[in-house]
């Protein structure tokens, strides 16, 4: 039903069930929030919405209130300006103030709303946070000190993730966010997806950063120095300088990794090709002999380490391959270097990843081959950017340039591993061919693609009917295999993905991206595909010498060795 | 898992979350205090996570997560004592067994909590200890006291 309502003086249309913010929002206005989550349960704790409606003796949240016909509403008046500044100045009260030294100096949500409110002085001084920092943890870092309270962090660990590591620990005045019997991120059940800091409105959450330990390696002469980056850098790298959302700037990555003083810069996307080779050669493995199905996919580490923890009696069902971060690691260390004629303790490999969990996996005891780590340090999309401004780069000067060989050229399959459902489909193509010898028609599985956070679908290959689903966001990824361990057996293959949508949005990627920047990074990933003419990992002309010169086939005795890996049962405390 | 534990969940058959906290209460009579193994434990059998039940029980001021002392120390906060000086009385506490409220001390002698009011105002600035009321006591006669236990210990 629809009926108007009046906001400050002008009639607006609005729904029935609409919040009022709802209804703001659609007619292009709006007022600050910063508890409210879009698409979760309003909880109207933090009353930085609040607005007066005609009638009510109190001011009322947003967030929470539903329209009814003909309600009054004013956003800005001088009574819910005044409570809205006050309710700052209070969360500022007992704020560390170190803007200067924060990691989110210029993205902090607490600045822009004193910015905002027109805060010039300090008016209510409180005594200042103190509490330990959690540096436990190899992905992330976290400062309960410039912690405001709003439990996005906690809402977006139980809600989205289905993990709930963190939680408002006290009571009152002394409350704050903790893990279980403040242990730390390392010991609870955290998987490292770094969902927490993507929502974190201030500097309280972070990554462990690896910027250092980089500049160090940069310098040494001694050091050959190789950076990789993932597949969805190159289409989110660009908002961190202030280009639009979706916007490849690949070729001006690879200058730029160049001018930084990588040795030799390649594209993860060529080992995601490898992955789909052994990937998909285990799943046709798995259908012809019987194996363990339906067969889970591997790449991510934070649905790893969850897997590990939740559903440690579906271990049999992940896909034995390493991540596509630590194929590369492991063929950079062991064929490119013996290629170039480089000792591996030399080489110090470092990965751009849109993720934080791969800090912990690049950490895990099995990425080693003989005491050497596949990958030595990861960057997420916001230190690569550090990095860039470190150097003085200019990238609106840059031109492009490519991707060193041969661990730099890719197929598109390989490329649309950055959004949710691109391993799937990359691994379909792929299996078709292993299964019938033939190139698929039309190489789109359309029922695959999208921001959902599940997705299903049937594909045919030649006469086997597989049932194929794609989960993004743990709690959609716990849902589906509680169908299948209470016997659902019409699906076959499963991607997870730890974060709503895949890597586009991932713990490591730019702060505040919306629903929109990441459809546009999504929708670039899908455009490169259809213009690529190589849209097959199997076609890939560098993966095939490499299997030719160096790995044997696919699931031989050195894939094994190299890019294969087991998991471990974790105790969840 | 104790069979204490199993035990007591066995007297909540078809629990949900909101047993949780009879549940709890039940756990800390009988042991004393709520251990990370029990919390674990009761997570387990809610289906909760152990993050949520900690923040839980740490809401409320009647939860402790260490095993309390030979010698469990009460310090009354309420109005009365808190006017006649019982915040200095617990900062000498404190000093004296060098641990904070919620605490027990190295050797598993003294644990202590603050209460909100003991209901013995007359007495007031008034502790207890294992049931042992000690009436009007200063930051020097609670040097006395501790001692006087502590005596009792070597002497055993």
């Amino acid at each position: 039903m629809n009926f108007t309502i009046e906001v400050n003086n002008n009639k607006i249309s609005a729904n029935q069930g609409d919040t009022i913010l709802d209804a703001l929002k659609r007619n292009g206005m709006g007022v600050p929030t910063l508890c409210h989550m879009k698409g979760l349960f309003p909880t109207g704790s933090c009353r930085m919405c609040v607005v007066e409606v005609d009638g009510r003796r109190n001011l009322v949240t947003a967030c929470s209130e539903p329209v009814t016909d003909g309600m009054k509403i004013k956003t800005h008046s001088a009574r819910v300006i005044e409570s809205r500044k006050t309710i700052v100045e209070l969360l500022l009260s007992n704020h560390p103030d170190d803007c200067l030294y924060c990691e989110r100096n210029g993205s902090c949500e607490l600045q822009k709303l004193s910015e905002d409110l027109n805060i010039r002085e300090r008016r209510i001084s409180g005594q200042k946070n103190n509490y330990k920092l959690d540096v436990s943890s190899a992905s992330l870092v976290r400062d309960p000190a410039k912690c405001i309270l709003c439990g996005r962090c906690v809402r977006v660990c139980e809600e989205i993730e289905g993990v709930s590591a963190i939680e408002f620990v006290g009571r009152g005045s002394k409350t704050f966010i903790d893990t279980a019997f403040n242990h730390g991120l390392n010991l609870s059940s955290c998987v490292n997806c770094g969902q927490c800091i993507m929502v974190c409105p201030t500097g309280a959450l972070k990554e462990k950063p690896h910027i250092a330990e980089t500049k160090d390696n940069l310098s040494d002469p001694n050091k050959t120095v190789i950076i990789q980056y993932a597949p969805s850098i190159s289409v989110s790298l660009a908002e961190e300088f202030g280009l639009k959302p979706g916007q490849n700037i690949i070729g001006i990555m690879n200058a730029a990794l160049r001018r930084i003083g990588f040795d030799y810069v390649f594209d993860t996307s060529f080992s995601a090709d490898l992955t789909i080779m052994e990937e998909a050669s285990e799943l046709v493995h798995r259908v012809k002999n019987g194996g363990v199905l339906p067969m889970v996919t591997s790449c991510c580490p934070g649905w790893v380490k969850f897997a590990e923890e939740f559903h440690n009696d579906m271990l049999g069902n992940l896909s034995s391959c390493k991540s596509p971060q630590q194929m590369m690691g492991a063929i950079i260390k062991s064929y490119f270097a013996q290629s170039e004629g480089i000792d591996p303790e030399k080489i110090y490999s470092v990965s751009v990843m849109p993720c934080t969990a791969k800090k912990f996996e690049q950490q895990r005891e099995e990425m080693t081959q003989n005491g050497i780590s596949d990958v030595d340090a990861v960057l997420t999309t916001r230190e690569l950017a550090r990095l860039i401004r470190l150097h003085g780069i200019d990238i609106h000067k840059l031109e492009p340039e490519l991707a060193d060989s041969p661990l730099g050229t890719r197929s598109s399959a390989g490329k649309i591993f950055g959004t949710s459902g691109g391993v799937m489909e990359a691994a379909i193509r792929t299996a078709h061919y292993l299964i019938t010898r033939k190139e698929m028609v039309k190489f789109q599985v359309r029922g695959v693609r999208g921001l959902e956070g599940r997705k299903e679908a049937k594909v045919q290959i030649g006469e086997l009917e597989v049932g194929v689903a794609v989960v993004s966001g743990l709690k959609n990824a716990s849902q589906l295999m509680e169908e299948i361990k209470n016997g659902r057996s019409d699906i076959h293959f499963i991607e997870v993905m730890a974060c709503p949508g895949g890597c586009i949005n991932g713990g490591g990627q730019p702060i505040g991206a919306d629903e929109d920047a990441i459809r546009a990074r999504m929708t670039t990933l899908y455009d490169i595909d259809e213009k690529d003419a190589i849209k097959a990992s199997h076609k890939n002309p560098y993966i095939v010498e490499l299997y030719d010169k160096f790995l044997g086939k696919p699931l031989g005795h050195k894939s094994h060795e190299l890019l294969h890996t087991h998991y471990q049962k974790r105790e969840v405390k | 898992m104790s069979i204490a534990i199993q035990e007591i969940l066995a007297k909540y058959p078809n629990a949900k979350p909101d047993s949780l906290i009879p549940i709890l209460q039940h756990v800390q009579e009988q042991m004393g205090f709520l251990s990370e193994d029990s919390v674990v434990e009761v997570g387990k059998y809610l289906n909760m996570p152990t993050s949520k039940i900690f923040g839980v029980a740490t809401f409320y001021n009647q939860f402790r997560f260490n095993a309390p002392g030979k010698y469990h120390v009460m310090v009354c906060r309420g109005t009365a004592c808190h006017v006649l000086g019982s915040a200095t009385v617990l900062d000498e506490i404190e000093k004296n067994l060098r641990i904070k409220a919620g605490q027990t001390s190295k050797d598993k002698l003294f644990s202590l909590e603050v209460v909100a009011c003991i209901g013995a105002c007359g007495l007031a600035p008034v502790i207890s200890i294992n049931g042992e009321f000690h009436a009007k006591v200063t930051s020097e006669s609670i040097k006395t006291i501790v001692e006087e236990y502590r005596n009792r210990e070597v002497q055993q």
